[in-house]
């Protein structure tokens, strides 16, 4: 599939892939970090909204900022930003969730010049009248505060063309979830990884040809012989930019089915209305989408919505992937794994730091895991 | 294991006298911190007999409204600090650790989840509550913590978003945060079921804003030199403040303090007997070692004068209007030290540096508070240049004592104050 090989080309080295674009069609690029960024109104405002991984490699810059039990996410943002590796930007968007980003926010603010800065400062709560009101100003405040930054006003038909474009990439995204949970032999995890991933670099118009072509021919393709009782696992975490997690858990017999991670369902989900005034619709998508742990909505939510996902996937097991140093998520694990617990659905909890434990380790606590399934 | 009261009295009486024996000072025919402390958490541990409810609430969160309700706030942060100076908070972390929660969390946390389940700790556990509040102008680790006690406790949780203030507080915040003010009310009038008293709330509402001036008041008495109080005596007489705004008592207690450190003043007794150096320390205490620390930097003759913790309990007072006390609370929840972007946190400590005339800035770099901790290294290096004072950062954790180096910042501190030393002699 030529499409797939060259999403994963960009994927392998998207610093690269925006500097050429920006050139060919001098378009602005906007970095953002985290998926509660509205990234629909950087689309509509005609910039390429841009995720940032940072980097794991040597972090020595971003220690005179931040201290060393801050999240390696934040760390490695920091890192490149400070060696200038990001200076092709144009902005940085900062949606409000956690602490560590919050704090990030103004690092960056007060450090890295020659870009506009905005803050969303999102509700925390999802899940009351006020607070629903409040996005909605929210958003509506920040549609000007970027028109104004890129010198463009963000006018509701461009909205509604930005939604369209999203409507179609989730739809298909979904289609592709599927596709991969009843088959999941037809497209490898590293590879789905990478179509997940360049949805968040590429450009949207082009990305979602590419992504139609992709789709179309899996729907066609026969799937591979079934590797024999692979387990079906779903992942669960916050960010997870290790494609290689994939690989060892499917040369551990095993293969991910399902995720609940901001670079996975949690991004994609959520169609929105395209009947609807589009900010309304917007909002509505961000109350409506399954929530982060920095966020709240309820008591219970993420462990029924793990629970949920476990079972439309038919997944034999959940795999925690939590950042160390992350907060939120560490506050939700105790919680969430008693409630797979009484249902008797058995998990891994793998703490991560920046970089993976070696391999050799990663696939015998894979195996030990995927052989009690 | 359930404790009878004046068993569970007896511990909090144990308690403050053995941790704060240097601390406590008599005045003549009045109460003193102990016995305030004494009367509330018996008041609170003898809810259930008295009819009160108990909400359990965030140390930055709106307790007036609580108050004027007849509701006894109890403050889990103010118990995580008892914890940490008995220091039985790595025990009770590492119990937390075995529930599944990362030793990476807030010890403050950490420790009061554990002690919810087994009511250990100092004084034998919280008296359980019937509501709970958290506002998250301190941090997003307390309204996972809630949440975490709202499952435990099966109680009703009410959450007062104050969204972050980077670099504004905008229209659009002030509205919601208003709003959330009045949802806040009706959320108490069906927990309490009977009908808010507006009247009632003025007179808490004057009667907090009156014991946050007087409690200014207190720390500005530490701009004279010699001090007549350190930081550490501000870390114990917070207590009032933190868990009693609104009442009368602080009012009497602040006042007669004022009184006192007014009379050292006038007798130019210090808390540091000669007084050589002025320092200013930020983030929350180190509570297992404040005795220690207190008279490490007083063998150098050095007065930690002041502090950016204790000072967030009047530091929005600026916002504060008690005639329109409901708009003005929401304004000033909204924007206290720990809510607002790092430019303005080094604003203003550098008008403390100011204030207190100090010759050095210490930086408790603490593992547990990650709002409180990142940025600081920035807030250094504009404190380095604006006001050239030596600064030392500390890394620590405020409850959990298990990583703590006596000996690492012993020699720190040690190789810190021969800097400040010899630049102010210079
Ligand atoms: S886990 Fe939450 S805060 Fe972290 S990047 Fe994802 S959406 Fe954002
Ligand atoms: S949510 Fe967790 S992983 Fe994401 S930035 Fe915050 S602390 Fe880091
Ligand atoms: S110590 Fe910091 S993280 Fe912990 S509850 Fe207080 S403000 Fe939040």
């Amino acid at each position: 599939m030529k499409k797939l090989t060259e999403l994963k080309k960009v994927v392998s080295n998207p610093y690269a892939y925006v500097r050429k674009y920006k050139k060919q069609s001098g378009k602005k690029v906007v970095g953002y970090f985290c998926s509660y960024a509205p990234e629909e109104l950087i689309w509509a405002a005609g910039a390429l909204p841009l995720r940032m991984f940072g980097t794991s490699e040597n972090i020595h810059l971003a220690d005179t900022h931040l201290q060393s039990y801050c999240c390696s996410l934040v760390r490695g943002i920091l890192e490149e930003a400070l060696a200038n590796r990001l200076d092709f930007l144009d902005g940085v968007v900062f949606p409000h969730t956690c602490d560590s980003f919050q704090r990030l926010s103004d690092i960056w603010r007060l450090n890295i010049t020659g870009q506009f800065h905005i803050d969303v400062v999102l509700p925390v709560k999802l899940d009351t009248p006020s607070a629903k009101r409040y996005l909605y100003d929210v958003l509506e405040k920040f549609r000007k505060d970027l028109g104004d930054a890129l010198g463009v006003k963000i006018t509701d038909k461009m909205l509604a063309k930005s939604i369209k474009t999203y409507n179609k990439i989730r739809r298909l995204i979904a289609t592709l979830y599927e596709l991969r949970s009843k088959n999941p032999q037809i497209l490898s995890g590293a590879d789905f990884h990478a179509i997940i991933k360049a949805a968040m670099i590429m450009d949207r118009d082009y990305f979602l040809e590419a992504l139609s072509e992709i789709v179309g021919q899996l729907k066609k393709a026969k799937p591979a012989k079934a590797t024999g009782g692979a387990k079906r696992l779903v992942i669960s975490g916050s960010v997870c930019s290790h494609p290689d997690i994939y690989d060892i858990i499917e040369n551990s017999g095993g293969v991910v089915v399902g995720d609940d991670l901001c670079t996975g369902y949690r991004y994609f989900e959520g169609i929105m209305d395209e009947k609807k005034p589009p900010l309304k619709a917007i909002t509505k998508r961000y109350l409506d989408r399954i929530i982060c742990p920095a966020k709240h909505f309820q008591l219970k939510e993420r462990g029924e919505n793990l629970i949920r996902t476990v079972k439309k996937s038919k997944a034999d097991g959940v795999v925690f992937l939590l950042l160390k140093f992350c907060d939120p998520h560490a506050f939700d694990y105790p919680y969430i794994k008693e409630m797979l617990e009484a249902k008797k659905i058995p998990c891994l909890l793998l703490d991560m730091e920046a970089e993976l434990p070696p391999v050799g380790q990663l696939q015998t606590r894979f195996e030990t895991f995927v052989q009690i399934l | 294991m359930k404790k009878s009261i004046s068993d569970f009295l007896k511990m909090v009486l144990i308690f403050l006298a053995g941790k704060f024996k240097k601390f406590t000072m008599r005045f003549k025919k009045s109460k003193t911190m102990k016995d305030y402390m004494m009367v509330y958490y018996s008041d609170a541990k003898s809810a259930r007999l008295t009819g009160r409810k108990v909400a359990w609430i965030t140390s930055g969160g709106p307790v007036e409204p609580l108050i004027a309700m007849n509701v006894i706030p109890i403050y889990p942060e103010n118990h995580g600090a008892m914890i940490g100076a008995s220091k039985m908070g790595g025990s009770l972390c590492e119990k937390a650790e075995a529930m599944g929660y990362s030793a990476d969390l807030c010890s403050y946390a950490r420790s009061d989840i554990s002690c919810a389940t087994i009511n250990g700790g100092p004084i034998g556990g919280l008296p359980k509550p019937d509501m709970l509040v958290c506002c998250n102008n301190i941090c997003g680790t307390v309204l996972k913590w809630y949440e975490v006690q709202a499952r435990y406790f099966n109680v009703p949780l009410f959450i007062l978003d104050t969204p972050f203030c980077h670099t504004e507080y905008t229209n659009e915040a002030a509205k919601y945060v208003r709003a959330q003010f009045d949802e806040y009310i009706v959320f108490l009038e069906k927990v309490c079921k009977k009908k808010f008293d507006f009247e009632r709330l003025k007179e808490v509402g004057h009667l907090s804003h009156q014991g946050q001036l007087l409690w200014q008041a207190v720390l500005d008495t530490a701009t004279n030199k010699p001090s007549p109080m350190s930081a550490f005596d501000a870390f114990y007489h917070l207590a009032l403040i933190v868990t009693l705004r609104g009442t009368q008592d602080v009012i009497d207690y602040y006042t007669q303090l004022v009184a006192y450190m007014k009379n050292r003043i006038a007798r130019g007794i210090g808390a540091v007997p000669n007084e050589k150096y002025r320092l200013l320390w930020d983030n929350i205490p180190i509570w297992h070692r404040t005795r220690w620390l207190s008279e490490k930097f007083a063998a150098h003759n050095a007065c930690l004068v002041a502090d950016t913790y204790t000072t967030a309990w009047c530091g929005a007072l600026k916002y504060i209007d008690e005639n329109r006390f409901l708009d003005s609370a929401a304004e000033a929840h909204a924007r206290i030290y720990l809510n607002i972007g790092i430019d303005e946190m080094a604003k203003m400590v550098l008008e403390m540096i100011d204030k207190y005339d100090v010759d050095g800035f210490v930086l408790h770099s603490n593992r547990s508070c990650k709002p409180y901790s990142f940025g600081q290294l920035d807030i250094q290096r504009i404190v380095e240049k604006e006001r050239g004072i030596p600064c030392l950062m500390l890394e620590a954790d405020m409850t959990d004592e298990r990583s703590f180096s006596e000996s690492q910042i012993s020699t720190r501190i040690d190789a810190f104050m021969e800097i400040i030393k010899e630049r102010k002699n210079k």
